[in-house]
């Protein structure tokens, strides 16, 4: 496979399409099955995180989001939001009104995927954003 | 649209069955259906047998939905038998709020309790 690197539209709509692609590229990299649904959260959460900080910053540029089965099967998405921790614009706006929980997801969103992902890297400020990288082994079988 | 959200009342009490999968795009459309529910009748279950994926987002969703219920003198409780969404609810500690049941049935009778 290499290297497949995708421009997602920084829309919530889109999400859902990275997950779907990841999952099918993980299938095909030979990540066991057991593991799928772990891809498809951590990517989820991983781009969800991403374009809502976006949203935040009014920012439309594409996520990109990258793929690589060259060591193991490794995603990479990285966004634009200046706003380098998550955690200062998901407070920021929203969290005392009834549906905070809501707006603070940028949070939830990565303490979920460190817990559920045991090899992630999150990179802030690369170049003006912030780089999320998570791997899973692959069977060297597949 | 990817989820699919019916309701419906079991022995007099307020069921949201919901199918699909919950995530940024479609958790505004539950949370909506979610707070018109509460505000009818304070006392809810929510199904979520039919899930087929369901975020941080989407977790949101259901914490604010039961502090809504909360607030308004009312509680939620849960249908899940799902290993996927229970291992999440582990993960974020939900598991040790939520009212978590594995049928409709025995959610009903912990609202009857709350009542």
């Amino acid at each position: 496979m290499g290297m497949v690197t995708i421009q997602l539209p920084s829309a919530p709509a889109h999400v859902r399409t990275a997950r779907l692609i990841a999952a099918a590229m993980a299938r095909r990299a030979g990540v066991a099955e057991n593991l799928l649904d772990e891809v498809r959260l951590a990517v989820g959460e991983a781009c969800a995180r991403a374009v809502q900080v976006q949203m935040l910053e009014g920012i439309t540029t594409p996520i990109t989001v990258e793929m690589a089965d060259d060591n193991g099967f490794a995603v990479i998405i990285t966004d634009r939001a200046a706003t380098a921790a998550p955690i200062a614009s998901a407070t920021r706006g929203g969290s005392a009104d009834r549906w905070g929980a809501v707006e603070a997801a940028p949070i939830a969103g990565l303490a979920i995927l460190t817990a559920v992902v045991d090899d992630v890297q999150i990179t802030a400020g690369v170049p003006n954003g912030t780089r999320v990288q998570v791997r899973w082994p692959v069977d060297a079988c597949a | 649209m990817d989820i699919e959200l019916s309701g419906s009342v079991v022995d007099g009490c307020a069921v949201l069955a919901i199918a699909g999968e919950v995530d940024v795009y479609t958790a505004p459309a539950f949370r909506d259906r979610l707070i018109e529910m509460v505000a009818v009748d304070p006392f809810v279950v929510v199904d979520l047998t039919g899930l087929a994926f369901i975020d941080s987002t989407g977790l949101g969703v259901l914490v604010a939905g039961r502090n809504l219920a909360l607030e308004h003198g009312g509680a939620m409780a849960f249908v899940c038998t799902q290993d996927r969404v229970l291992k999440l609810l582990r993960i974020t500690g939900l598991d040790s709020v939520f009212d978590v049941h594995a049928a409709v049935d025995g959610a009903i009778a912990g609202l009857r309790a709350a009542r």
